[in-house]
């Protein structure tokens, strides 16, 4: 019981660490020139994210980053920076967010969506680089995961649905995709993305 | 151990008052059961009977009115369960009027017999968190059992016009609950004056132990037990006495009475002084609630920051040793921003970039300094990340 407790308030050292001294933050009136930018988030949920790279020769070559989000948001943003750098741009699409958390010696379970932000951003930055120079996005869609099998409904259907505001309830995805209209076994998974996504990218 | 710690959230707790813990130590040998007939058990009794008067002149009502209860929390789920009997026996009379900004002891409970199948209603508050009067007289009507309103707010520290509710209350053959919660030994209050027919304290709000607390019920109004097996309280709350935290919640009592408006000046003081503060040496800050000396409770002052989030604010200062409360999401473990900010129409950013200070009695004048020099660099460093800087 008192781990239980304990773990939703305590964070590790190297949380706290990132939280007091966050790494590549794109300080103000900084003359870095990104070649991609990705947000995410949106205020109604407490948690907003910028993440700024530029690229060379296919790696990112440096990256920079802002939030307005709690504590866990800054460290897991400031780790996720650190582990971007350098790396190649397929390489850095798949970052996960249990990589991140892994780093950082886990998150409190509830402060875990905090990270999803992180992750998502910098996708969103490396298709804006990809976009911004006419390049084909070999990278979009490798990362989906299927939900819903009998639809063959993906995680990033539902947040690309979400957010071009097509989709804003569960009756509205099934229609739009069909997902969990068959078997129906998937019915909680898909709510749980929805719920996810609503909740970050705003209703 | 010399790290400076700054107590700031005497809304969520309170430290025991010197007093109170002596009090305790030197009546530590009073562990006789107060139901048992030997010495012992008469010489507790009396301890407890000392205690109850001790409340019943601190909240000015009978002393046969005064039932212990394990806290606030739970006076008020009986004060709830007391009126859904008074439903279940299919009065006419069946409807619970409360508030959009009470506790969540009394929220959730609320919340909880509505899906139940029975019916509440809540009453909105305005800009700076008071009930509206004009909406409250609208709602209670013959079909009214019980209205509750809280006597003040525990985050917005707004004091609600409780007087004037249980005058709509009983004009329309109500019973009124205040939830005091919050306001017990910072403002004078008087259940005659009031008119409140239940009235919920906890002792730990109020430099006394964690765990013990009261419900006031006025004498002949409905009552059903609220924990059977016993017949302790009258037989309405069964349990071996607490007499040790019973002695703590009589002194807390003693205390709160005596040194009321000394509690009430300088709480405001410091308040005064760190609202000053903040407003000078902070760009761009939104104060919640009333400034007004007689609508906040006095020590009170919460605050949002523009651009910057909650949590990350609390835990900044955690690190210089300042304890303080946030109505950020990130910190109350739901999605949702502090929903009392909300109902009084804050804007979603700003509730989750409000920052509750709470005074109380071990506070000075030299902390209210210290987070002067503290707050302003944290709050620009907070800003200075933020998506959302200018």
């Amino acid at each position: 019981m008192a781990d239980s407790f304990m773990a939703q308030w305590v964070y590790t050292d190297t949380v706290k660490d990132h939280f007091i001294n966050p790494r590549n933050l794109w300080k103000d009136g900084e003359d870095f020139k990104a070649d991609g930018i990705g947000e995410v988030g949106s205020l109604a949920c407490g948690d907003q994210m910028r993440v700024g790279i530029t690229v060379k020769d296919g790696r990112i070559s440096d990256i920079r980053w802002l939030t307005y989000g709690c504590a866990s948001a800054i460290a897991s943003t400031s780790m996720m920076s650190e582990m971007a750098k350098g790396m190649t741009l397929e390489e850095a699409y798949h970052l996960t967010p249990a990589m991140i958390t892994d780093k950082l010696g886990g998150l409190p379970e509830h402060k875990f969506h905090c990270s999803v932000l992180g992750d998502k951003a910098l996708r969103a930055a490396i298709d804006d680089y990809l976009l911004r120079n006419n390049m084909e996005n070999p990278y979009k869609g490798t990362t989906a995961k299927i939900i819903c099998e009998c639809k063959g409904v993906t995680d990033h259907m539902i947040e690309d649905l979400v957010k071009s505001g097509k989709v804003s309830n569960f009756e509205e995805l099934q229609k739009e995709t069909g997902a969990a209209t068959a078997c129906g076994k998937c019915r909680m998974k898909i709510m749980e993305e929805l719920n996810e996504c609503l909740h970050i990218y705003g209703k | 151990m010399d790290r400076r710690v700054v107590y700031l959230d005497n809304n969520g707790t309170t430290r025991m008052a010197d007093e109170v813990i002596s009090f305790m130590h030197e009546n530590d040998d009073l562990y006789g059961n107060a139901s048992s007939m030997h010495t012992l058990g008469r010489e507790a009794a009396a301890g407890i009977e000392w205690a109850r008067n001790e409340v019943a002149s601190l909240i000015d009502a009978e002393p046969e009115g005064i039932y212990f209860t394990s806290g606030a929390s739970e006076s008020n789920n009986t004060v709830l369960n007391i009126f859904r009997d008074v439903a279940d026996r299919g009065d006419k009379r069946s409807r619970i009027v409360t508030t959009e900004i009470e506790h969540p002891a009394t929220i959730e409970t609320v919340r909880y017999l509505r899906k139940k199948g029975y019916r509440i209603d809540l009453c909105p508050v305005d800009s700076i968190g008071r009930i509206k009067l004009d909406e409250l007289e609208a709602l209670v009507d013959d079909d009214t059992a019980l209205v509750s309103v809280m006597t003040g707010n525990n985050e917005s520290g707004t004091i609600q016009p409780v007087k004037e509710a249980a005058a709509i209350a009983h004009k329309h053959g109500a019973y009124f609950h205040t939830d005091a919660t919050q306001a017990i030994g910072k403002i004078p209050v008087s259940v005659k004056d009031i008119g409140a027919d239940y009235l919920s304290l906890s002792a730990h709000k109020f430099y006394g132990p964690k765990g013990i607390g009261v419900l006031y019920a006025k004498p002949s109004v409905p009552l059903s037990p609220f924990v059977h097996g016993g017949h302790q309280e009258k037989g309405m709350r069964a349990g071996t006495y607490n007499n040790q935290a019973i002695l703590g919640l009589g002194k807390a009592a003693e205390l709160a009475r005596e040194n009321l408006e000394e509690e009430h000046r300088k709480l405001w003081q410091m308040r005064t002084a760190l609202r000053k503060g903040i407003e000078e040496r902070i760009p761009d800050v939104i104060f919640n609630g009333s400034d007004d000396e007689s609508l906040c409770l006095p020590g009170t002052l919460n605050v949002s920051f523009p651009r910057a989030e909650g949590e990350s604010i609390l835990l900044y200062l955690d690190f210089e040793g300042i304890e303080v409360s946030t109505g950020s999401a990130c910190a109350t473990g739901s999605l949702e921003p502090s929903y009392v900010l909300l109902a009084s129409g804050l804007d979603v950013e700003l509730a989750h970039g409000s920052v509750r200070f709470s005074f109380g009695r071990y506070n000075t004048m030299d902390d209210v300094e210290y987070v002067l020099e503290k707050l302003p660099p944290i709050i620009e460093k907070v800003r200075s990340m933020s998506t959302r800087r200018v």
